[in-house]
């Protein structure tokens, strides 16, 4: 029928690697990969930065975001060739202790079941308050929309991003 | 104080070291080659002890006081990692914030049930964890009674510090700790009085907790390892084909491409546990340098599918053998509705039958007559299936969140030709389980992949390779009948429920004893698409149509929907029908959530623009009554509130079981409402979260309350219970709120359409 299997016999292309030097939570990162990798796979792959999740790949759950400059945005869709002199910050480098308002916030409430969302939840709720400091019940649902949680933590999260923005004004 | 014989469990307490894979019990850190000096206690950095002594399986004692406790079952989000190690940290007598807590290996020698299923985490090792802590507590004592030369009968220990009043000597359990690693295990144990606890009944926060907000390496997909090579895997595109022949030409030459191959998971006289299932026996594989790489690979392979014929498989659960058929063919979601449809019209099997129920419909003045189905779901854990291994010649480690670590290990080692013992099964914590994580197949292909790359490998699913390939929640179907005579009494009773491929009809749960005249029948269907457990197997459908019809059913007779319930419910008490020890439920705990319920939500006065749905329902040992508050925003009906009380006897960790209880009413109106795979050709019509709709921030109740019953009895099943009678208050809810009652899941497409 078929073969029983194939081995790599030859030695790699490797035309399509470049490199890249990535601003990524204040330090200069270089990596050589292929320019249409997501940066979603070049921080948990390449960077051993795994805070970032893969949830769907295909921006509909938001567990991989991350802040591009101010910015939340879903790294699962964002080429590693399209980051430029652009600053990345990642949920390792939200706060230097973990100690963020809204990680703060997070802890104070107990957000998480599984917690495999939350790092992404996080990233959106941060890059919320830093827009939008004192968001109303329906900003927040709108502004975390994105942002599935398979566990059913909203009520928790939504406690949490309110409890941030007070804590925080 | 209670004595207890430390007969039970008692391999627990031989000590780890020296047992097989014992050298990876001790100091078990996967994500870090060396040993902090500091670890990650319960919220803060604590100083680690120069020496650990272990006092049994469960606990070592630093020499600075310092406490490990294992917890021995897989963390799936359901806060075990917190709440079992509580347990034992109650009985030994420590501060809670002396404590650290590291996840065990799979051990059978030391631990019992390592299965997050069933919700029996804490209800199954209640006593074990508990022994664990009183028996070490009981050793520090003897140590130090030897130390001082009094009896230790005259020592009390009290937050980590040994005293004895009469000469007024005080240690600690660090100074303890030496020497009562060295002493004989105590014959008898005293165990706490339930009124002394101090951790238990007591909220503690998650102690991964400051981790997980920071982006710790933690769960199966961060796992790294030198040299460590990406795995992913290609399956049929449709339930019915296989594997004919493939080309892999092009993805070899893609960069970072180790190897592509076809491989056989099992083979054809594997004795299999329904645990070892798998949707496709045979898939191809691909090996790369990185994920990105390896996901782009699988798409450039040609592969040629055929069509599978009838299979049947044997397989074993729980002793009981059984056989599961899988029809040759593409199946349709609409052929499976109008099989259910054209089957539910027929007499089924009888399950159980009470009294005349033929004659009481006969009779009958008035017959209520509803039907309820319920889509396939696949479970969605927000972390897609993955897992570690690396096997060598004579040794396999695997590493990875799977929910039956225990039930696994055998068909891993069947597979790599491996003896039990050298294999060693280690759990990360898990994102999100529901059931999904219980069919471990993946661990099974990651060790047959690492034995045949010679390598340490990692493998990973693709979203849509786990939503199209999944062993899904089966689709359901019911029909309730309710015979009443000239004055609306409730003369007869009679459901026939049937799924694909198996029924969702428990017949001795409520209202079964309540009901004189009570038919219960059900059916099955064959198929080949594999479903599996998912979140309260079964109950997740049948809550939800029993709840809506008692619903319907009350208000036919004129009745309070709570008050109905607990008119049954008392007659169920006060005077079973059939042997009161065929019903499964206990009355007076199912009445009591209602009480609860109706009490704390003032049931019965109403509200301007409030909608009220009520429902209850018994399942995995506990008690949980549910009321749904729905406010009409414009034509959208909007969840304003949900209101939970549940009996689950002790609650451990208040602050943990009410997240449980938000999650469960999160998710079952997120899976009533807007959830549903559905099947074209045999291929799933929805394979990512752009058409497979999970419930999002919005859409979520704006608040949830939870109020526990208060008793002493131990602790049951928490997990599960919460999410089947949610989707019953919805339903109730959304009657109240568009006039309209709902039957068939997923509601937004029930026609004429709700919304969206
Ligand atoms: S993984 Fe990027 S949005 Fe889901
Ligand atoms: S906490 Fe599990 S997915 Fe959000």
């Amino acid at each position: 029928m078929h073969p029983k299997g194939y081995f790599s016999t030859f030695k790699q292309t490797r035309k399509t690697m470049a490199t890249f030097n990535l601003k990524i939570n204040g330090k200069t990162q270089t990596v050589d990969v292929d320019g249409a990798t997501p940066m979603l796979w070049v921080l948990r792959d390449h960077l051993q930065m795994v805070g970032t999740k893969f949830g769907c790949g295909i921006a509909q759950c938001g567990a991989c975001t991350v802040h591009l400059g101010d910015n939340a945005v879903r790294s699962c869709q964002l080429p590693v060739s399209a980051v430029g002199e652009q600053e990345i910050t990642t949920i390792e480098g939200l706060s230097e202790h973990g100690d963020h308002p809204v990680q703060k916030a997070w802890l104070e409430v107990d957000v998480p079941q599984c917690g495999y969302c939350q790092a992404g939840q996080i990233m959106t709720a941060s890059a919320l308050l830093k827009h939008n400091p004192n968001p109303t019940d329906d900003e927040i649902a709108n502004a975390m929309h994105g942002n599935i949680c398979r566990c059913g933590t909203y009520t928790r999260i939504k406690k949490a991003v309110k409890l941030a923005a007070e804590n925080n004004s | 104080m209670t004595l207890v014989k430390s007969t039970l469990g008692r391999r627990a307490f031989i000590r780890n070291t020296g047992l097989a894979g014992g050298g990876l019990v001790l100091g078990f850190s996967f994500f870090n080659s060396c040993k902090p000096k500091v670890a990650e206690a319960v919220g803060m950095e604590l100083e680690m002890p120069k020496e650990w002594f272990e006092i049994n399986g469960y606990l070592k004692i630093g020499d600075n006081g310092v406490v490990t406790i294992m917890s021995p079952n897989p963390e799936i989000g359901q806060n075990v990692r917190t709440s079992m190690p509580m347990i034992v940290a109650d009985e030994l007598e420590i501060d809670w914030k002396n404590v650290v807590v590291e996840q065990a290996p799979l051990n059978t020698n030391l631990y019992s049930w390592q299965v997050a299923g069933g919700s029996r985490s804490i209800s199954s090792s209640w006593q074990n964890l508990r022994m664990a802590g009183a028996t070490a507590r009981q050793m520090l004592k003897e140590a130090a009674a030897k130390a001082w030369q009094v009896p230790a009968s005259e020592i009390t220990a009290i937050a980590g510090v040994l005293s004895h009043e009469a000469s007024g000597k005080t240690a600690g359990y660090g100074d303890m700790a030496s020497t009562a690693a060295q002493l004989e295990v105590p014959e008898q144990v005293e165990l706490k009085e339930i009124t002394d606890f101090s951790i238990i009944g007591t909220t503690r926060k998650n102690v991964d907790g400051k981790k997980i907000v920071t982006g710790k390496p933690l769960f199966g997909l961060d796992v790294q390892r030198e040299g460590m090579l990406i795995a992913g895997l290609v399956h049929p595109p449709a339930f019915g084909k296989r594997l004919k022949s493939f080309n892999a030409d092009a993805a070899m030459g893609m960069p970072g491409i180790k190897e592509v191959f076809s491989l056989k998971l099992y083979e054809d006289d594997f004795d299999k546990m329904a645990f070892h299932f798998t949707a496709f026996n045979e898939v191809l594989v691909v090996v790369g340098e990185s994920t990105w790489q390896v996901f782009q690979a699988k798409k450039a392979i040609e592969v040629d599918w055929e069509d599978a014929p009838d299979v049947t498989q044997k397989m074993s659960l729980f002793g009981n053998q059984m056989e599961v058929k899988h029809p040759a063919g593409m199946e349709n979601s609409e052929g499976h509705m109008s099989k259910l449809k054209e089957l539910i019209a027929r007499n089924a099997k009888v399950a159980r039958k009470d009294g005349n129920p033929e004659k009481a419909f006969k009779n009958a003045a008035k017959i209520v007559e509803r039907s309820y189905s319920c889509p396939f779901l696949a479970h969605n854990t927000m972390e897609p299936m993955n897992f570690f291994a690396h096997v060598t010649e004579d040794h396999a480690e695997l590493l990875g969140p799977t929910q039956t670590p225990e039930w696994m290990e055998p068909a891993v080692a069947e597979r790599l030709g491996l003896p039990l013992e050298k294999v060693d099964i280690q759990m990360t914590r898990q994102g999100g389980g529901f059931g999904r994580r219980l069919y471990g197949h993946f661990m099974v292909e990651v060790a047959a992949i690492s034995q045949r790359m010679k390598a340490p490998v990692k493998l990973v699913y693709t979203r849509e390779d786990d939503m199209t390939q999944g062993i899904y929640r089966p689709a359901y179907y019911a029909t309730y009948r309710a015979a009443l005579d000239a004055e609306n009494n409730l003369i007869g009773f009679h459901v026939r429920a049937g799924g694909i491929p198996e029924s969702p009809l428990f017949a001795n749960r409520f209202p079964a004893g309540a009901i004189d005249n009570y038919l219960a029948e059900d059916f099955t269907v064959d198929t080949n698409i594999t479903t599996g457990a998912f979140r309260a197997p079964r109950s997740n459908f049948i809550a939800g149509a029993e709840q809506s019809f008692l619903d319907e059913l009350a208000e036919e007779m004129g009745k309070d929907p709570i008050d109905f319930r607990l008119e049954l419910l008392k007659r169920a008490e006060e005077n079973p029908v059939g042997n009161p020890e065929s019903n499964d439920y206990d009355a007076s705990r199912y009445a009591g959530v209602l009480e609860l319920i109706r009490e704390k939500t003032n049931w019965g006065q109403n509200q301007e623009g409030i909608h009220r749905g009520v429902s209850a329902y018994f399942c995995h040992q506990s008690y949980v009554a549910q009321v749904l508050d729905i406010v009409m925003e414009g034509d959208k009906p909007v969840v304003e509130k949900v209101t939970a009380a549940i009996d689950c006897g002790i609650v451990v960790n208040p602050g943990a079981a009410a997240n449980l209880s938000e999650g469960g009413a999160v998710d079952g109106i997120g899976h009533a409402m807007y959830s549903g795979l559905t099947f074209k050709d045999g291929s799933a019509e929805q394979t990512n979260f752009d058409r497979y709709r999970l419930i999002r921030h919005a859409e979520a109740p704006k608040a949830i309350e939870t109020h526990f019953v208060k008793n002493d009895i131990d602790p049951t099943g928490m997990g599960e219970p919460p999410f089947p009678p949610i989707m019953g208050a919805l339903a109730n809810a959304l009657y109240k709120a568009t006039g309209r009652r709902y039957y068939h899941q997923p509601f937004i497409t029930d026609r004429p359409p709700l919304v969206g």
